[in-house]
């Protein structure tokens, strides 16, 4: 294999990883405090997608779409929650699956309402779809640089405002006993709806960015939130560092194998084998790993403590 | 239950009028010519065998499994991928269907069964997904646009499935079979295990019964049947794709079962007959039929209890 392919494949499988990683933080978050399993999180990567495509059509400007699109979906986010899921935190999960899967069902059908059937798409402005020199004689599409400096910048941040901040210590201390932070006075119903929301915004960030690279379009969020429950899955439900490691990993092994493991069965397999089984097993990769993983850690690779 | 049999009749009656009706359908459907009603029923019972499969690990079980459509596409591959090399034996299928089910559910069970709660419930959605991908990687069996099947199980002189009415009575004898079963297993010394260990799991442990062992056997038994309701949808439709493996497919799954009354015996079967019933009707009316799907659900989790099932018990103040 050539180093060339080999940079790029693996800002490829940055790139991925980062996506993940926004969606996942979420799904992981709105699991660790309120033990409540989302399968509607998808949905905010959607809309995030299509609010951002329709505002730059209006408004001729990736930017100003961007800044309107995330309080955008903080607000869709906060509806949700107050509407729907505020009501089913003290059902079981048998429950939360029924109603956050017909969630997916209004959510998608909405956006079949109100923007049709058909996908939708954009371009990014001059300066974003040039390409940059990240090591000599190597090209990289700006944009998919800029997603990714996005996506760490974001990590690094939430990381500060889960452990440095008062939100989140309330975040955390909620997180392990929610009874005893209500008993100290502090509205957790509030937190909840703001962290819902926050929740809602990192996914509809991962959608808009990805929306000009592919398109917006309808139920777009609901393969990408399958692997984002690998990645919670693998990293450890409720963790945020575990989440952030966990979609790297799965980024890169998912961008990698799909590139690289019809080269790596040739070693030990005919040319013709290698070919024909390569594509299949790559599709595999990251369910494998993640068996392997709760094969011999059951609870994921940090699960949080305390609980 | 030792009640006499004319009690038991009258305390069933709606079983068994559903039962005779299902019976005497396509004599109904053959005199007015309506042939597009033979085919509602029967993906309503095929569905309704996937849904009472899955009621019986997550119902009687509370094994919450999101992946579970992933049996009706290996049962239906199993039909597939051997009339794509032009074997129709339906012996074989059949053999293949439940084989290649009960093997991916012991697998997987090993696996997921390890884990507990929500975790359960993303690797069983994982492990279907993983299958989905798989499916749409493989070129040679058509890939994302799957494969059309041009004939339907063979059963020598024995039982000929190309007519659609005799199909749908195998569908309706599998049906009913499945819910025999359903009814023996939860009733049985295997079924109190699995119930129990649903309730209280270490307790049952500290009685002395290897549960996962049993949970294990459960999980694999829902798997095979479910595979069975693949191979009939794979000779029903006489097309297969990745998609029918979809986890939103499994999704609706899930809803059949709890809209119809989760841990009930006929309660998947009303599920079914809902989701199709509203698909059938609504579609005719609106193509957005699934916003009032999705604003039920959300109801029915909320108010739902015991979804329809539960409710018709209540109606009829039984336990």
């Amino acid at each position: 294999m050539d180093s060339t392919l080999l940079v790029i494949q693996i800002l490829n499988g940055l790139q991925l990883g980062v996506l993940l990683f926004l969606l996942a933080a979420g799904l992981t978050l709105v699991f660790g405090i309120m033990d409540f399993i989302n399968l509607a999180h998808g949905s905010f990567y959607m809309v995030g997608a299509f609010f951002c495509a329709t505002l730059t059509l209006w408004l001729d400007s990736f930017l100003l779409a961007l800044l309107l699109t995330l309080p955008l979906t903080f607000v869709v986010g906060m509806v949700v929650e107050l509407l729907v899921v505020r009501h089913l935190y003290q059902e079981d999960h048998l429950q939360q699956i029924l109603a956050t899967f017909g969630l997916i069902l209004v959510a998608d059908t909405l956006v079949h309402i109100i923007w049709g059937p058909e996908g939708l798409t954009f371009a990014l402005p001059e300066i974003l779809n040039g390409q940059v020199t990240v090591l000599p004689g190597i090209l990289f599409p700006v944009y998919r640089i800029l997603i990714i400096s996005v996506g760490l910048l974001i990590a690094v941040g939430l990381y500060i405002v889960v452990t440095q901040t008062r939100v989140g210590m309330l975040i955390r201390a909620g997180a392990s006993n929610r009874r005893m932070v209500e008993a100290l006075g502090v509205d957790i119903r509030y937190l909840f709806t703001l962290v819902f929301g926050a929740g809602a915004v990192m996914a509809g960030l991962a959608g808009l960015m990805i929306a000009p690279i592919t398109e917006a379009s309808i139920g777009m969020g609901n393969e990408i939130l399958i692997v984002a429950f690998v990645v919670i899955v693998i990293g450890g439900v409720g963790s945020i560092k575990g989440a952030f490691l966990g979609a790297l990993l799965v980024g890169l092994i998912d961008t990698l194998g799909r590139s690289f493991l019809d080269d790596m069965l040739k070693l030990v397999l005919s040319n013709q084998a290698a070919e024909t089984s390569a594509p299949a097993i790559s599709a595999m990769l990251i369910y494998i790993l993640m068996a392997a993983i709760l094969y011999f850690r059951p609870q994921g690779l940090f699960p949080p403590k305390g609980r | 239950m030792s009640s006499s049999t004319p009690q038991y009749l009258a305390r069933h009656w709606p079983a068994f009028a559903g039962v005779l009706v299902l019976l005497a359908a396509p004599l109904a459907i053959t005199y007015w010519d309506q042939p597009f009603y033979l085919d509602v029923l029967m993906r309503l019972m095929i569905l309704a065998i996937a849904a009472s499969s899955l009621n019986l690990i997550l119902g009687y079980g509370g094994m919450i499994s999101l992946g579970h459509s992933v049996y009706i596409g290996i049962g239906a591959y199993a039909v597939g991928i051997p009339a794509y090399y032009d074997q129709y034996s339906g012996v074989l299928q059949l053999l293949l269907a439940l084989g290649g089910a009960g093997i991916f559910a012991l697998v997987t069970g090993l696996i997921c069964l390890r884990t507990r709660g929500a975790y359960f419930i993303m690797i069983t959605l994982a492990f279907a997904q993983m299958m989905y991908f798989t499916f749409v990687s493989i070129e040679e069996y058509g890939g994302d646009d799957g494969l059309v099947i041009y004939a339907r199980s063979d059963f020598g002189g024995l039982f000929d499935v190309e007519n659609s009415i005799r199909l749908y009575y195998l569908v309706a004898a599998c049906l009913l079979l499945t819910l025999l079963l359903v009814h023996r297993i939860v009733n049985s010394h295997f079924g109190m295990v699995i119930r129990g260990a649903k309730s209280n799991e270490p307790r049952m442990r500290a009685v002395g019964f290897p549960t996962f062992r049993y949970r294990l056997a459960c999980y694999v038994i829902s798997g095979m049947l479910c595979g069975l309701a693949g191979w009939l949808m794979g000779n029903f439709t006489g097309f297969i794709s990745p998609e029918m493996m979809d986890w939103t497919r499994s999704g609706e799954l899930i809803a059949m079962v709890i809209l119809g009354g989760s841990g009930t015996l006929l309660g998947p079967t009303i599920g079914a007959a809902v989701f199709i019933g509203m698909e059938t009707v609504l579609a005719e009316v609106t193509v957005y039929w699934h916003l009032y799907l999705g604003l039920l659900l959300i109801l029915v989790a909320k108010f739902g209890r015991g979804g329809l099932g539960g409710l018709w018990q209540r109606i009829r103040g039984v336990r």
